[in-house]
């Protein structure tokens, strides 16, 4: 986590809408991001809040109904003179994205493992795949690759499992396989979208793992999309909270889990399951999130929040910073705001949330 | 709640905040979920059926066809049978022999000019056949013969494929076993074979298009029952019905036929056209509905044998047909669609 | 695979024998004259009934039936054709049905696929738009409603093509009735294979595809295609038995002499003809069940899933 690591990914602006049957949604509503290079970014948010929509636009891999409103995704990489450059990913044409970044630069593994190989194609072949379209790879080399990669994710007989169709491997196993199909073409950065949700608990840790390891060997820069805060205490460097649309809290993993500003943050820390402590009721954020046919008035939060002030039902609050790199989108740091008294509930339920975090940092 | 957002959406100046604008509001109900508030299953899928545009335009096909079917044979006054004719100052019968679609009314407005002929004053909307009926009234009278046939094979076709899925599929085991093969080699007969054997012990008519259909469209439904059966079982409020000590009959009559209706109706709205279809097949081939009696099938073919000499004839019930078709197979995805949503169309 | 093959063909064949045995009870316990074009005296009626072992017990009836028609022997009509025995005209009726029916499948599947394919390549465009127009007229409108229509336009109206069949003009008299009975299968094809295409391209494999760098011409040929194309396979009995059915209006209407006039024929004239009755309804139950029986072996091999699972069964 060098200071002076370089960034790789930078996520200006982003504003996407889908159009619907119903109307225009507006998903992504300014949405900034960074990764550097080496680092681990999460981004954390409950279902619907935005997190998968943005890495999909990084992919080149949004629904035809989904319109870029603005915003920029510039990417920097070494070229093959050596040379560094920066690309905006959302202004270059499709097909030069497939077949210059896609796969061989930024690769993504997806949330079920179950719906996202092949049914009808041997895993083999759809981890070669990647190293055909952009290594030029012999057909020899590819299966020592991809066999090598087999091994390197840690599946088993992989000289054997390497003719298997999908339906042939467990959950856990094909998840493997994702991976390996991920790593195939050598990429620089991987966006791991929920990668363990589909999984059992017991292989969620493994997987996580396995990342993690393969991160350190390849100096990938990783970006997870979770809602799982336990994931986040696990593998990030910094974490960005993302609710309907926005960015709402940012900061490195210490910041959110030992001084987190947001009263989503807090949210998201009190839902966080614990296994040690035997409490009577798993708490959850009252309500649900707001529905982006209609654009959110104010702090889109205020309506579940229970320390909602006057002006977030007429203003939205901008991003206020904390500290270097802590940075906190709620009225409830602006000056002029009350001194909030967190009851005892929240705090003990914060307290738990770090306890169970600090087995990782 | 949707209207108020929408009014103070618009874009406006950025928003200055006040000192008083820093209190917490307090005394807010935060736990009641706007989102989801109060919607229940049906009213969903009534909402989104009617979003769907196919959808209504099936189930206004078909309202008007059954109006029509209903009331269009008392619109006029000649009956289904009756041919059309009067006599002349010679005491001569003069029949409307095969007249074409003629409006008087319409024809002077636009032409300018009278009708002439025999029946130069008679409005025919569909014109007449070769014996002399009209062919509105046949047509209406037709449809109505047809979707009769249709609505009530159907509906103990549904009773019959319902009971026998949900049986099977809630016993399982052995009988369930029995109960499928049956159904296997029930399903391995064509159903012109059927036709043909029950052609050998009935008289053609529409006794024999009625059990034809009974004997073979249950199947369907009893596969869609048996499913939704399996599927629903092992929840737990049948799980927890039955540890309550509650009889076999109950739990599948009272716990679980509610589940099923949604895919059941849809499969009926599958299987009318295809039993109209059958029937138009069946009485077009001659072991159906005959004469004097009519249905679409028998119109068409009608139509079909004086098609070199009235080709306007054939027409109308086709096109009865073939709305019949898309109506029903409209609201038949329309209502799939609406009992499955998916997420794009929410 | 050998295993699950023979299986299969033995639940079929078992199944098949089962229907060919209550088609056979059925027929032959109708009360009334098995021969109605003779004149008898009721004791030459009784003579000719032993002659032809109609006394013998039911099972032993069976038994001699079958292996008559292993042998192709169907017996002869007991009003059709003057009693002419019916492996000949059955053989004539086999060749014009299956010829004409194999023109009107292949018609429709070749058709029908490019149909459903550049309508899922045109998503939402005039194309897409046009093959759902077409394959919703196509389901809504039976197959003899089009032969009418062609025939009353192009052998009536304008005189090109042959306003019957005529079998001394095979190839060109077979234009209409191929076409209009193609054309419910055209449109179904259509459909399924826009829809299927549709879904696939919806997945989230096609997703991972993409994101491995995959797009146009080589997502769809190696990912998109396979997936989509398999389950096609399976309806395509429910196909050809519409096209059974509706060859029957189809074959009547245009004259030609295949087994579906001679159904109709049978059931629909003045007598019925049981012979042919029996005759038929195996022959077309043999038909029906022989194609499921393909259908899944099919997709069996098509399938990796089920190609494996059967091998697994196996070991």
């Amino acid at each position: 986590m060098s200071e002076t690591s370089k960034t790789i990914l930078d996520i200006r602006n982003l504003d996407i809408s889908f159009k619907t049957n119903a109307g225009t949604v507006h998903a992504i509503r300014g949405v900034n991001i960074d990764l550097r290079k080496g680092e681990t970014v999460a981004i954390v948010g409950e279902s619907g809040s935005g997190k998968s929509v943005t890495m999909k636009a990084a992919m080149g891999l949004l629904d035809s109904n989904a319109v870029i409103n603005s915003g920029e995704i510039f990417y920097t990489y070494t070229d093959e003179s050596g040379r560094e450059q920066t690309v905006d990913l959302l202004k270059l044409p499709k097909k030069q994205l497939r077949q210059h970044f896609n796969g061989q630069r930024i690769a993504m593994v997806f949330q079920d493992p179950m719906t996202s190989l092949d049914p009808t194609m041997p895993i083999g072949r759809q981890i070669m795949e990647g190293m055909f379209l952009h290594k030029n790879m012999s057909l020899p080399d590819a299966r020592a690759r991809a066999i090598e990669l087999l091994n390197l994710v840690g599946i088993p007989d992989a000289e054997k499992r390497f003719k298997n169709y999908p339906h042939q491997l467990s959950g856990g196993m094909r998840q493997r396989v994702v991976i390996a199909i991920a790593l195939s073409a050598d990429p620089d950065i991987l966006i791991c979208d929920e990668p363990t949700t589909a999984l059992d608990v017991t292989i969620q840790a493994r997987i996580l793992e396995l990342i993690m390891d393969i991160q350190k060997k390849m100096k990938l820069s990783v970006i997870y999309i979770t809602h799982d805060l336990g994931v986040v205490a696990k593998v990030a460097d910094f974490v960005d909270v993302m609710y309907a649309g926005k960015i709402v809290e940012v900061g490195n993993v210490n910041e959110i889990f030992y001084d987190p500003k947001h009263p989503y943050t807090w949210g998201l820390l009190s839902a966080m399951p614990d296994l040690d402590t035997a409490d009577d009721r798993l708490y959850s954020i009252p309500g649900s999130p707001p529905n982006l046919l209609h654009e959110p008035r104010g702090d889109a939060f205020a309506a579940r929040n229970q320390f909602a002030l006057a002006i977030d039902e007429k203003a939205e609050p901008p991003l206020f910073q904390v500290s270097r790199t802590h940075y906190a989108a709620t009225w409830l740091l602006h000056p002029d705001a009350p001194k909030i008294e967190l009851p005892q509930e929240l705090q003990q339920r914060l307290a738990r949330a770090r306890k169970e975090v600090e087995k990782y940092l | 709640m949707t209207k108020k957002i929408e009014q103070t959406a618009a874009p406006a100046a950025p928003y200055i905040p006040k000192k008083e604008d820093f209190v917490l509001l307090e005394h807010r109900d935060i736990h009641t979920d706007a989102n989801f508030a109060s919607q229940s299953y049906w009213k969903g899928v009534i909402t989104h059926f009617f979003k769907n545009r196919r959808a209504v335009v099936g189930l206004v096909i078909i309202t008007v066809i059954l109006l029509l079917a209903v009331f269009g044979p008392v619109l006029n006054a000649y009956g289904y049978r009756d041919i059309v004719q009067y006599r002349n100052e010679k005491n001569k019968r003069v029949v409307a022999k095969g007249i074409a679609p003629q409006i008087p009314v319409l024809h002077r407005i636009l032409t300018g000019e009278e009708l002439e002929g025999n029946f130069a004053g008679y409005t025919f909307l569909f014109g007449t056949d070769d014996l002399g009926r009209d062919l509105w009234t046949r047509t209406w009278y037709g449809a109505r013969v047809s979707l009769l046939i249709a609505f009530v094979t159907i509906i103990i076709d549904m009773i019959i494929g319902m009971s026998y899925g949900l049986i099977s599929g809630y016993f399982g085991g052995i009988v369930d076993q029995l109960m499928q093969r049956f159904v296997e080699i029930a399903n391995s007969v064509p159903r012109l074979v059927i036709v043909s054997v029950l052609a050998i012990f009935m008289p053609k008519g529409m006794g024999l298009v009625i059990v034809a259909l009974l004997l073979t469209e249950w199947i369907g439904m009893s596969k869609i029952a048996r499913a939704e059966m399996l599927k629903i079982k092992e929840q737990e409020y049948v799980l927890a019905s039955r540890t309550l000590g509650a009889r076999n009959g109950h739990i599948i009559f009272k716990e679980i036929l509610p589940n099923t209706i949604g895919p059941i109706i849809t499969q009926v709205m599958f299987s009318i056209p295809t039993a109209i279809f059958t029937e138009a097949f069946l009485s077009f081939v001659g072991v159906g509905i005959v004469l004097p009696q009519c249905s679409v099938g028998t119109l068409i073919e009608d139509g079909f044998n004086n098609i070199t000499t009235l080709p306007y004839q054939i027409l109308p019930p086709i096109f009865v047909l073939a709305l019949l078709m898309l109506g029903f197979n409209f609201i038949g995805d329309g209502l799939r669609e609406a009992l499955a949503p998916k997420l794009e169309d929410m | 695979m050998t295993k699950y093959i023979l299986k299969r063909l033995g639940m079929a064949l078992l199944t098949l024998l089962i229907i060919t045995f209550l088609l056979f009870l059925l027929v032959r316990i109708m009360p009334g004259n098995p021969f109605p074009s003779e004149r008898m005296s009721d004791e030459q009626i009784a003579n000719k009934r032993a002659e032809m072992g109609l006394d013998d017990p039911i099972l032993t009836q069976f038994i001699r039936y079958m292996g008559n028609v292993l042998h192709g022997d169907f017996g002869k009509g007991t009003s059709l054709y003057n009693g002419a025995p019916i492996k000949t005209v059955l053989s004539t009726a086999i060749s014009n049905s299956f010829r004409i029916g194999g023109m009107a499948i292949l018609l429709g599947t070749a058709v029908g696929l490019l149909l459903g394919i550049t309508a899922a390549l045109n998503r939402g465009k005039f194309l897409d738009g046009f093959c759902t127009v077409f394959s919703i007229l196509g389901v809504c409108v039976p197959s003899y409603v089009f032969l009418i229509f062609l025939q009353y336009t192009f052998s009536f109206k304008i005189p090109f093509f042959p306003y019957f069949f005529d079998n001394t003009r095979f190839a060109f008299s077979a234009v209409i009735p191929s076409i209009s009975l193609s054309l419910f299968t055209m449109s179904t094809i259509a459909r399924f294979t826009r829809n299927e295409m549709v879904e696939v391209f919806d997945s989230d494999y096609v997703r991972l595809a993409e994101s491995k760098g995959m797009y146009g011409r080589d997502l769809v040929m190696k990912h998109v295609l396979r997936n989509a194309l398999i389950p096609i396979v399976t309806v395509l009995a429910p196909l050809v038995v519409d096209l059974l059915t509706g060859a029957l209006v189809v074959e009547k209407i245009y004259g030609i002499n295949g087994i579906g006039k001679l159904m109709v024929d049978a059931i629909a004239g003045e007598g019925i003809d049981y012979n042919y009755v029996l005759a038929l309804g195996i022959l077309y139950s043999a038909l029906y069940i022989g194609i499921m029986l393909l259908v899944d072996l099919l997709y069996g091999v098509l399938d990796p899933r089920i190609r494996v699972s059967a091998k697994g069964e196996e070991a």
